[in-house]
């Protein structure tokens, strides 16, 4: 049973489709890369994987049961892309990670010892345990990021669906993270990453879907990357807006950012 | 008096408990409005010969549900719903207060700014259980509340009945909105719950710290405020709101204080090695 099937999924956002009949399936304790040149559509699919955009055709299917019908999202581990814009009131990196730990629980227990545990092993497994009782704006982009893969980790899910996770994190940060998530597919786990660049990830990738404007391009092993990005020293940095700039200006098209 | 006092306390503990949540979610001024929508609520009360407290809570709920499923749809035009729905309600409230038997100019200040010598009895058992309610509701689910205001996606993700939650909210506010009125008045409401968390998260770490703090400070600002406003004659509602920031701007600059002293005491040594690969700059 894969863990993760996806048959002939269409997904299109004000009457304008941006995925167009895309099927690929992730199985038990497989390591699946979505690569694809920004506006590609490959968050869109994770977000259509997850629930939180909807099919307009196909189906899905979570482990084994139809995504509709799905109610175990305790099995699933979710990594956004970066912690939501902080408002001001301060939360600690342990009561953020906690919050992984409500899946399981469900909302009406109380946290248990499990729980205290399980988080507290879950920023062990990121290298974050001595920042527990510090504020997380307080945390650098790249500890930012392994504080919420602690936060999916800390749930004990089966698949873990990331979306870009090394996209601006620093060197030791990204280490520490393809570390903690070879640990996870050791035990058995199941991967989903949305990724522009595999980077210390590579080693992990089992099998690599790339998306091309809204389409499959690719299903198999990690290409070689292409043109600049294939040079030995390439510094892969992206801005995360792409300034405007007046006049005529002519910007390489996989830097155009989504929406 | 002691009536007086005890509604001023219940709503400042209630008051942050909930305001935490809105101010983590940006939605510091939503207090304001849902207490526009609760006048014609008072409206409706007064009107029917009913305890205006009541309709108020009916009212201002079914507006603060409105106001919530118009947000989750996110539209741009939400704003311009929002502002229709306020003004509405301020409007309706004024227009059908002068209908009503008690049509005297007073009666309407005393629900916007408050008036807690004239609290019946009656009043202050409303405001005490639907007071308990709102606070043992927003520690209870504290978890699951945070986890929706701190990452709204996340925690849909995660399977948490999000709808669910934010309606718990919007109900919420509405509730504590309504058995503010008599204390600080409509106009001043979202004051008491934004204040104290503002107040608080100057010197706090996380958010369970803030909640506690804040909740204290709003119990503290109440409690004094009402006494003062006794000794002094002056509103308890301004009073009180006053007061809650006049600790707001203590607890402020103690802590740039406390920052500026420690900084001279121990400077900073460590320097994280930059993340990118630095050039000379020609």
């Amino acid at each position: 049973m894969s863990v993760v099937n996806v048959r002939h999924a269409a997904v299109g956002y004000d009457g304008r489709e941006i995925l167009h009949d895309v099927s690929f399936e992730v199985g038990p304790g497989e390591v699946v890369a979505i690569l694809g040149a920004n506006g590609s559509g490959k968050s869109t699919l994770i977000r259509t994987i997850l629930g939180l955009t909807p099919l307009t055709r196909g189906e899905i299917d979570l482990f084994g049961t139809p995504q509709r019908k799905f109610r175990d999202w305790a099995r699933i581990g979710y990594v956004p892309q970066r912690l939501g814009a902080g408002s001001g009131v301060p939360a600690t990196v342990g009561e953020v990670v906690a919050s992984g730990r409500l899946a399981r629980r469900g909302i009406f227990r109380m946290p248990r010892v499990a729980d205290k545990t399980a988080v507290r092993d879950a920023l062990t497994d990121v290298g974050l345990l001595d920042r527990i009782n510090d504020p997380v704006t307080t945390l650098s982009g790249g500890q930012q990021q392994r504080t919420l893969i602690a936060r999916a980790l800390a749930g004990k899910p089966d698949l873990l669906v990331l979306d870009e996770p090394t996209a601006g994190v620093d060197a030791a940060s990204q280490e520490a993270f393809a570390a903690a998530l070879g640990r996870f597919q050791s035990t058995g786990g199941s991967i989903l990453l949305v990724a522009h660049e595999l980077g210390p990830l590579r080693p992990l990738i089992d099998r690599a879907v790339v998306v091309h404007e809204g389409r499959i391009a690719h299903v198999g092993p990690p290409p070689e990357p292409a043109g600049h990005h294939a040079e030995p020293d390439h510094d892969h940095v992206h801005p995360h807006a792409v300034q405007q700039a007046n006049g005529i200006c002519v910007a390489p098209t996989d830097r155009i950012p989504a929406n | 008096m002691m009536r007086a006092l005890m509604g001023a306390l219940i709503i400042g503990l209630a008051a942050p408990a909930l305001g935490i949540y809105l101010v983590q979610r940006r939605l510091s001024l939503i207090g304001d409005g849902i207490g526009h929508v609760a006048l014609t609520g008072v409206g409706v009360g007064l009107l029917l010969n009913q305890s205006p407290v009541i309709s108020a809570v009916i009212v201002a709920a079914i507006g603060a549900v409105g106001v919530e499923l118009i947000r989750e749809r996110g539209r741009t035009s939400g704003d311009l719903a929002l502002a229709l729905l306020f003004y509405g309600g301020i409007a309706g409230g004024v227009v059908l207060v002068a209908l009503s038997d008690d049509a005297s100019s007073n009666s309407l200040v005393q629900y916007l700014f408050g008036s807690l010598i004239t609290t019946s009895p009656e009043d202050i058992a409303v405001i005490a259980v639907l007071g308990a309610a709102v606070i043992v509701a927003m520690v209870a689910f504290r978890p699951a509340l945070f986890a929706v205001c701190n990452d709204e996606e996340y925690a849909r993700v995660s399977g948490l009945p999000v709808r669910a939650l934010n309606i718990l909210m919007a109900v919420t506010t509405a509730v504590t909105v309504t058995i503010a009125m008599r204390t600080v008045g409509l106009l001043l409401v979202s004051a008491l719950m934004v204040i104290p968390v503002a107040a608080a998260q100057q010197v706090t770490r996380g958010f369970r710290t803030t909640m506690a703090a804040a909740m204290a400070i709003g119990l503290v600002a109440a409690g004094v405020g009402v006494v003062v406003s006794a000794e002094a004659d002056t509103p308890p509602g301004a009073t009180t709101v006053i007061l809650a920031l006049a600790v707001f701007v203590a607890i402020t600059v103690g802590a740039a204080g406390w920052r500026i002293v420690r900084r001279r005491a121990h400077p900073p040594h460590e320097v994280e090695p930059p993340d990118v690969v630095l050039q000379e700059v020609r």
